[in-house]
C-alpha cells in the first residue's frame, strides 16, 4: 500500500456525499408516497370486492363446521386391529378407479399435445418481429386470443353436447385451451429471439421457414419444451375437473359419487387425485429445470 | 461490377444514405470509413437488401437488384455474403452446422429443414472451416466459442455462399487487436484468392489504409470521400470523423497527401503485439 497516495480534494468530495444524500432522500421520499397509494388503492379495492361479492364473515364462520364435517363424514374408520382390510374396503374399486385416473393423464396428455402442435401453427405468425403483413399478425393473435379465453369447462360442455359423453370431447376441450394459452407464450418467446440471428440467415439467402427452422427454432426449443410440461401439470388438473361434465376420466366417477352420497368413495378418489397430481407436478417440474438449466442460475 | 446510382435511403427523420453513387469493380478490397451514424451499416443493408432503399438504383452486371422480389431476391442475398459486427451465428448449433446455413440459397427448402446436406457440401464446410483454422471446433457449439473464432465461423458461413461480393459491417469492432488482425487478414486473402469483392465498414483509419484498395469516406449519408489511402488528408479525415477524430486514430496525418502508408501509432503497435 506505499508509494501512491490518493489525495481527494475534501471541499467537493463533501460536496458531493451532501448531493448524493439530498438525492437520495428525495427519491426515498418520491417511492414513499407512491407505496402508499398503492396500499391505498389495494385496500380500496379489496373492500370493493368483499362488498360486491356479498362475502359475508359471519356465513363464513357458520359454514366452516360443515366443511369439516363434510370432511370427516367422507373419510372412512380405520381400526388399528384391522387397517387391511379397512383400508381394502375403502379402496374397494381400487383397480377400476386407477384405469379411470389413467384415462384422465391419457386426455391431458393428448389434449396437450394437440395444443402444442396448434400452438405451433400459430405461434410464428403471431411474432411481430417474424411477419411483416399486419394483417396475419392480427388474425394469429385473434385467433388464440379467442381459443384461450373460454375456459376448458365450457369447451367440454360444449363438445359433450357435439360428441356426447367420453374422453374425446375432453381431449377437444384441453387441445383447443391449450392451444391458446401455449400460442401466447411461443408467440412471446419468439419475440424476445436474438434478431442477429435471424438477420444473419436472411441474409445468407434463407426464406420465412429456413430462417424459423434454423434462427428461431434452436433459440425457442427448450422454453417451448418447458412451457408445454407445465401446461400438462395444469391440465392433469383440468382433466379431472371436466369430467364433472361427462368428459371422461376420473371426474366423471367423482361427479358420480358425490351426487349418490357415496362419502367414502369420494375421500378415496380425491386423495387419488391429489397423489396423482403431485407426482406428476413433481417430475414435470424436475424436467422442465433439465430443458432450461441457465434459467435456474439467472 | 456493383453500380450504386443516387441510392437514398430516408428514414422519417434521419436521412441515413443519402444520394450515394459508387462503381465497384469485381475483385476490389473497399473500406468504408465514418463516424458513427454515417449511414455505413445501411449502405450494406441496402446492398444486401436486407434493408429497402427509398430512391435511387442498384445494379450488378446489369442486373437491377433494387427491382428483384421473392426468390431472386434471395439468390441475389447468396451471392452477396454480409458478415456482421456481432458475428449473427445460431448459438445454439454446432459449428458445421452454422457454416453450412451458407448453403439455404443452393438448397430445395425441404432438406435444410431438416438440416440435411450432401457430403460434398459438408466436405465443402470444412474446408472453408480449415482455411479459417477453425476445422477443429467443427462440432462445439457456436456459443462455446470465442469472439474471433466466432467472426471466422461467420466468415466461413459467408465462404459457403460461393459469393461475387463479401460485405463486412464492422467485422473487427467487438474483437481484440490480434483477432482483429486474423479477419482482416483472412478478408484479405479471400479478396486475393478467391477474387471476391470485399467491402468492409471500419472504425479505424489505420485498419482501412492497411488492407483496403480503395478508401469511401460517408459523412451524414453522403460519400465524402472516395480514393487511395495515400489522398487522404488530415482536414478530409477531421471533416468524416467530426468529434471521433481522436479515437479514430487520425492525430497523425500531415494535411498534405502522402504516398507512403501512415505508420500505426506506436500504442496500437504494442497493443497488437501482446
Ligand atoms: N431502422 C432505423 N430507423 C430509423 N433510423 C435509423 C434506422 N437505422 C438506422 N437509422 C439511422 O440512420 C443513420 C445511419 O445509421 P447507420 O447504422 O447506417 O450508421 P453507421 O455509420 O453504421 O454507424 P455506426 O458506426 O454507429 O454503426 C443513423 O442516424 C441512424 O440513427
Ligand atoms: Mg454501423
Amino acid at each position: 500500500m506505499s508509494g501512491i497516495v490518493v489525495s481527494a480534494p475534501p471541499i467537493s468530495s463533501g460536496d458531493a456525499v451532501a448531493d448524493f444524500e439530498r438525492n437520495r432522500l428525495a427519491l426515498i421520499r418520491a417511492r414513499r408516497s407512491k407505496e402508499i397509494l398503492f396500499a391505498f388503492l389495494f385496500a380500496a379495492m379489496f373492500v370493493f370486492s368483499v362488498i360486491v361479492g356479498e362475502v359475508n364473515i359471519a356465513t363464513l364462520v357458520e359454514g366452516v363446521p360443515g366443511f369439516f364435517n363434510y370432511i370427516s363424514d367422507t373419510i372412512p374408520p380405520i381400526r388399528a386391529d384391522s387397517v387391511v382390510a379397512d383400508v381394502r374396503e375403502w379402496y374397494w374399486a381400487f383397480p377400476k378407479w386407477l384405469m379411470l385416473l389413467f384415462d384422465t393423464v391419457v386426455i391431458a396428455f393428448l389434449g396437450t399435445f394437440i395444443g402444442t402442435v396448434g400452438a405451433l401453427v400459430f405461434c410464428f405468425a403471431g411474432s411481430r418481429n417474424l411477419v411483416s403483413s399486419g394483417w396475419v399478425y392480427f388474425i394469429a393473435r385473434r385467433l388464440t386470443e379467442i381459443a384461450r379465453a373460454v375456459p376448458e369447462l365450457v369447451y367440454a360442455m360444449i363438445f359433450v353436447f357435439a360428441f356426447g359423453l367420453g374422453p374425446l370431447p375432453g381431449v377437444l376441450a384441453i387441445a383447443v385451451h391449450s392451444a391458446g394459452a401455449l400460442g401466447k407464450l411461443f408467440a412471446e418467446v419468439n419475440e424476445n429471439v436474438d434478431m442477429g440471428t435471424v438477420e444473419g440467415v436472411r441474409a445468407s439467402g434463407g426464406n420465412w421457414f429456413q430462417i424459423i427452422r434454423l434462427a428461431v427454432i434452436p433459440q425457442v426449443l427448450p422454453n417451448y419444451l418447458s412451457y408445454a410440461l407445465l401446461r400438462f401439470e395444469i391440465n392433469v388438473r383440468s382433466a379431472a375437473v371436466i369430467g364433472f361434465v361427462g368428459a371422461g376420466g376420473v371426474g366423471q366417477e367423482l361427479m358420480f359419487v358425490i351426487r349418490q352420497f357415496v362419502y367414502t368413495d369420494v375421500s378415496a378418489l380425491v386423495l387419488m387425485i391429489i397423489v396423482t397430481v403431485s407426482l406428476i407436478d413433481m417430475s414435470c417440474e424436475k424436467l422442465r429445470h433439465r430443458f432450461i438449466p441457465e434459467q435456474q442460475t439467472a | 461490377m456493383l453500380k450504386i446510382d443516387g441510392l437514398s435511403k430516408h428514414y422519417s427523420t434521419v436521412k441515413a444514405v443519402d444520394d450515394v453513387s459508387l462503381e465497384i469493380p469485381t475483385g476490389q478490397m473497399v473500406g468504408i470509413i465514418g463516424r458513427s451514424g454515417a449511414g455505413k451499416s445501411t449502405l450494406l443493408r441496402l446492398i444486401n437488401r436486407l434493408a429497402d432503399p427509398t430512391g435511387g438504383a442498384l445494379s450488378c452486371d446489369g442486373v437491377d437488384v433494387t427491382a428483384l422480389t421473392g426468390r431472386d431476391l434471395r439468390q441475389w442475398r447468396s451471392r452477396c455474403a454480409m458478415i456482421f459486427q456481432q458475428f449473427n451465428l445460431v448459438n445454439r448449433l454446432d459449428v458445421i452446422t452454422n457454416v453450412l446455413i451458407g448453403r439455404v440459397g443452393h438448397r430445395p427448402t425441404l432438406s435444410t429443414l431438416v438440416k440435411k446436406f450432401t457430403v460434398a457440401e459438408r466436405a465443402l464446410a470444412i474446408q472453408a472451416l480449415h482455411r479459417l483454422d477453425m476445422d477443429v471446433q467443427a462440432l462445439q457449439r457456436a456459443e462455446t466459442l470465442s469472439g474471433g473464432q466466432q467472426q471466422r465461423v461467420a466468415i466461413a458461413r459467408a465462404l459457403m455462399q460461393e459469393p461475387q461480393i463479401l460485405l463486412a459491417d464492422e467485422p473487427i469492432a467487438s474483437l481484440d487487436p490480434r483477432n482483429a488482425t486474423r479477419v482482416m487478414e483472412a478478408l484479405q486473402t479471400i479478396n486475393r484468392e478467391d477474387g471476391i469483392t470485399v467491402m468492409v465498414n471500419l472504425h479505424h483509419l489505420d485498419t482501412a489504409q492497411e488492407y483496403c484498395d480503395r478508401i469511401i469516406g460517408m459523412a451524414a449519408g453522403r460519400v465524402v470521400f472516395d480514393g487511395q489511402a495515400k489522398d487522404l488528408t488530415a482536414s478530409l479525415a477531421r471533416e468524416i470523423y467530426g468529434q471521433e477524430s481522436e479515437d479514430a486514430g487520425i492525430a497523425e496525418l500531415p494535411d498534405i497527401p502522402v504516398s507512403a502508408p501512415i505508420p500505426k501509432p506506436a500504442a496500437a503497435v504494442a497493443v497488437a503485439g501482446a
